[in-house]
C-alpha cells in the first residue's frame, strides 16, 4: 500500500534535485542556527542575530513567492492582491499576540490598548477566541482561504481573466487596506497591532525565541516547498499548466477549470496566510500598509525576477530582490523604487524566464521547465 | 473541490448556475431512433448578423458526415453551439432523444461524450505528447482525483495504442509545441480518441497536412465511423470526396443542400453559391 506512494513522492524530484533540496534545507534549518549559536560572536563564521532575523523575514517572503508561483507561474493567473492574504494571516497572529498580553498593556486593561484609547468597553465579537493560539492559527489560514474562495468563485465563474483579473485583485487589496485603516473596523486603525510581549509564553525580546521562530519558519518553508512540488508534479499540476496554455482545450477535454482555479487560488491564499502569521511575531508589528497595492506588485516582481513556473525561481527571486532591497534601502534609500522598476523591466526584456531560466539555459542547453522535471 | 451551483441571481450568463441536468455517460445518449444529433431551429446572431438562421440538421448515429460551405456559412458557429461554446438565440440541439446540449456547459458536453477538434490545432504546447494524451484520457476529471491520480496499466496501454494509431509513438516524449503542424493535428485527434467520445466534431482536420498525411487521416476517419459518429467541417473538396457518403452544404446559416457528394455537386444552387463561385 505504501510502496506506490513512496514512488510517487520520490518522483517529485530527480536524484540531484532531492540532494539539492536536502542540502539547502539543512543549511536553512540547521546550518544558520548553528552558526548563530556555536561560533563566538567576533569570529567571521558567526551569523549575528540581526542577520538571522532578516533571513527569517526573507523566508516568509519566499513562502509568499511560492504561493504566487503556483497561481501565476503554473496557472497563468496574475494576482496583484496577494498582500491581502499575507496581511490577514498576519492580523490573525497579531490578534492572538495582543490577547496573550491582556492586562500588560500601557493601560493595564484586559482589552488591547487601542480599544481602551477608543473608549471601547468590551471586546468585539470577532476578537473572541483569539486568546487561544490554536484558534488564531486556524483563523490565520481559514480567513484568507474563505476570502479567496468567495472572491475566486465569483471571478472565475464569470470567466474573468488576464489583466482584468489582476486589476480586480488590486482593487480588492486597496479596498481592504482602506477598511483596515479605519479605527472603527476594530483592528487598530493605521497603527495596526504592535508592542507584542510573548508567544506561547516565550518572550519575543529573547534572542532564543527569535531563533526559534526562524527555525519554525525555515521548516514551514521547506514543507511548503515540498507541498507545492507535490502539487505541480501531480496530474492536477499538469491540468493547471494546461489551463494556462489552452483553457478551451481543457474544457473540451471534460475538466471544469473553475474547480481547478479555485483549488490553486485558495491554496495559494492559505500559504500566504501562513507566511503572514510567521512574519508578524518576527517583525513585531502588523498594520494596513501590508495591504498596499504596491506591496502585492512587488510580490509578483520577486517571481518574475526569479523565473516563473519553476518554484525554485520563486524562492531565488524573493531572496535576491529582498537582499538587494535591504542593501539599497540602507545605502541609497531614495533610489530603491527606481532600482526595483529597472529590475522588473530589465528582467522582462532580457530574461523573460527569470534568473533561474537564464541559468538553466547555460547549464542544460535549454532544459524545459515543465512539471515533470 | 466540487462547487454546488448556487442559483442566486447575479445576472450575466453564468452557465454554472444552470439547472442540474442528468449528465449522460457510457450507455450514453438514447439513439433508439437512429439519430444522435438533432439540430432544430437553431439561430445565432452576432450584432445583427445571423451566423445561423433557423438551421435544421440531423446526424445519424455512426455516420461520417461532412459539412461544407463558403466562408461565413456558419460551419464553425454550428460546432460552437453543439459544444457549448456559443449559446443560441433560439433552437435546440439534442444529443440523442433526451439531452439538450444548449443547457449544458462545455465541460458537461465533453463528459457526455462529444469531442471537438479546433480549426487551428490546439494542444498543450508545454506538455509532452504523452502528457497531452494523459490529460485527455477518459476518466474522473475532478480536482481531488487529479491530485492523487496515478496512471493504471490499462490507461497506459490505451495511450500507447492511440499513439500507434496517430503515428506519434516516436515522439512520445517530445514537447507538443515542437511537433510539425500535421503532427499537432494528429495529436489533437489522438486526444479526442483517448477521450472516447460518441461524437467527434472535427474542424478542418487536414488543414496544413501534406497529401500523404491527408490520405492517412482519411483512412483514420473512415475507420472510426460506424462505432462513433464523425462530423467533419472541411474546405478541401478532394478530401471530402474521399471520405464522405453524405454531405451537407451550409449557406448563410441554413442548409442549402444535402446528399451524396455527387448529387450535391450537381445541384445548381450549390454550384451558384459555392463550387462555381
Amino acid at each position: 500500500m505504501m510502496g506506490p506512494w513512496l514512488d510517487r513522492l520520490a518522483a517529485m524530484h530527480s536524484r540531484r534535485g532531492w540532494l539539492t533540496t536536502a542540502l539547502v534545507g539543512a543549511i536553512g534549518v540547521i546550518g544558520v542556527p548553528a552558526l548563530n549559536i556555536v561560533p563566538p560572536p567576533d569570529t567571521w563564521l558567526h551569523i549575528p542575530d540581526y542577520v538571522v532575523m532578516l533571513l527569517g523575514k526573507f523566508l516568509c517572503y519566499a513562502m509568499v513567492a511560492l504561493a504566487m508561483d503556483l497561481i501565476w507561474g503554473f496557472t497563468g493567473i496574475l494576482s496583484l492582491g496577494h498582500g491581502v492574504f499575507f496581511a490577514l494571516g498576519g492580523y490573525a497572529m497579531g490578534m492572538h499576540l495582543m490577547r496573550a498580553m491582556a492586562g500588560e498593556g500601557v493601560y493595564r486593561s484586559q482589552l488591547p490598548d487601542f480599544m481602551v484609547f477608543l473608549d471601547w468597553k468590551e471586546l468585539p465579537w470577532f476578537w473572541y477566541g483569539f486568546d487561544r493560539f490554536w484558534f488564531a492559527m486556524i483563523m490565520a489560514l481559514a480567513v484568507p482561504a474563505l476570502l479567496a474562495y468567495v472572491f475566486g468563485y465569483f471571478a472565475f465563474r464569470s470567466r474573468i481573466k488576464g489583466v482584468y483579473f489582476s486589476i480586480i485583485t488590486q482593487a480588492m487589496t486597496y479596498a481592504l487596506m482602506l477598511l483596515f485603516f479605519r479605527n472603527e473596523t476594530g483592528f487598530g486603525g493605521n497603527n495596526g497591532l504592535t508592542d507584542f510581549k510573548r508567544i506561547l509564553g516565550f518572550s519575543l525580546q529573547d534572542p532564543a525565541t527569535k531563533l526559534g521562530l526562524y527555525i519554525v519558519t525555515a521548516v514551514c518553508l521547506l514543507l511548503t516547498y515540498l507541498l507545492c512540488r507535490y502539487v505541480v508534479t501531480s496530474k492536477l499540476g499538469r491540468v493547471l499548466a494546461a489551463i494556462r496554455d489552452a483553457e478551451s482545450r481543457v474544457m473540451f477535454s471534460g475538466y471544469n477549470p473553475l474547480h481547478y482555479k479555485l483549488f490553486v487560488w485558495t491554496l495559494s491564499a492559505v500559504l500566504c496566510g501562513l507566511a503572514g502569521a510567521l512574519y508578524v511575531p518576527q517583525i513585531g508589528i502588523i498594520n494596513p500598509s501590508e495591504m498596499q497595492p504596491a506591496g502585492s506588485i512587488e510580490m509578483a516582481i520577486w517571481v518574475a525576477v526569479g523565473g516563473r513556473g519553476t518554484l525554485v525561481g520563486a524562492l531565488t527571486g524573493a531572496m535576491l530582490v529582498n537582499g538587494i532591497k535591504s542593501w539599497f534601502t540602507v545605502v541609497f534609500p531614495e533610489l530603491w523604487l527606481y532600482v526595483l522598476g529597472a529590475l522588473f523591466i530589465g528582467v522582462t526584456l532580457f530574461f523573460p524566464r527569470g534568473v533561474v531560466g537564464f541559468l538553466q539555459r547555460f547549464s542544460k542547453g535549454g532544459g524545459s521547465c515543465t512539471s515533470n522535471r | 473541490m466540487h462547487v454546488e451551483p448556487v442559483g442566486v441571481g447575479l445576472g450575466g450568463h453564468s452557465r454554472e448556475s444552470e439547472a442540474r441536468v442528468p449528465v449522460v455517460r457510457r450507455g450514453g445518449p438514447d439513439t433508439s431512433h437512429g439519430i444522435i444529433l438533432y439540430v432544430e431551429g437553431l439561430t445565432v446572431s452576432f450584432d445583427g448578423f445571423k451566423a445561423l438562421d433557423d438551421l435544421n440538421l440531423y446526424i445519424e448515429d455512426g455516420e461520417l458526415r461532412c459539412v461544407i460551405g463558403p466562408n461565413g456559412a456558419g460551419k464553425t458557429t454550428f460546432m460552437d453551439v453543439v459544444t457549448g461554446k456559443t449559446r443560441p438565440d433560439a433552437g435546440t440541439v439534442f444529443f440523442g432523444q433526451t439531452v439538450d446540449l444548449t443547457r449544458l456547459t462545455e465541460t458537461q458536453i465533453a463528459q457526455a461524450g462529444i469531442g471537438r477538434k479546433f480549426q487551428t490545432p490546439t494542444v498543450f504546447e508545454h506538455h509532452s505528447v504523452f502528457e497531452n494524451l494523459e490529460l485527455a484520457l477518459r476518466g474522473n476529471k475532478g480536482v481531488w482525483h487529479s491530485l492523487f491520480a496515478r496512471l493504471s496499466g490499462e490507461e497506459r496501454d490505451r495511450i500507447e495504442e492511440v499513439l500507434e494509431i496517430v503515428g506519434l509513438t516516436e515522439s512520445v516524449h517530445a514537447r507538443a509545441g515542437l511537433l510539425s503542424h500535421g503532427q499537432k493535428q494528429w495529436l489533437e485527434i489522438g486526444m479526442l480518441l483517448v477521450q472516447d467520445p460518441r461524437v467527434l466534431l472535427l474542424d478542418e482536420p487536414v488543414a496544413g497536412m501534406t497529401s500523404r498525411e491527408t490520405e492517412r487521416t482519411a483512412e483514420l476517419l473512415t475507420s472510426l465511423a460506424g462505432e462513433r459518429t464523425v462530423v467533419v467541417v472541411e474546405h478541401d473538396m478532394e478530401f471530402v470526396r474521399t471520405i464522405s457518403r453524405r454531405v451537407t452544404v451550409l449557406h448563410e446559416g441554413r442548409v442549402l443542400a444535402e446528399g451524396s457528394m455527387e448529387a450535391v455537386q450537381n445541384d445548381p444552387r450549390v454550384i451558384e453559391v459555392y463550387l462555381g463561385g
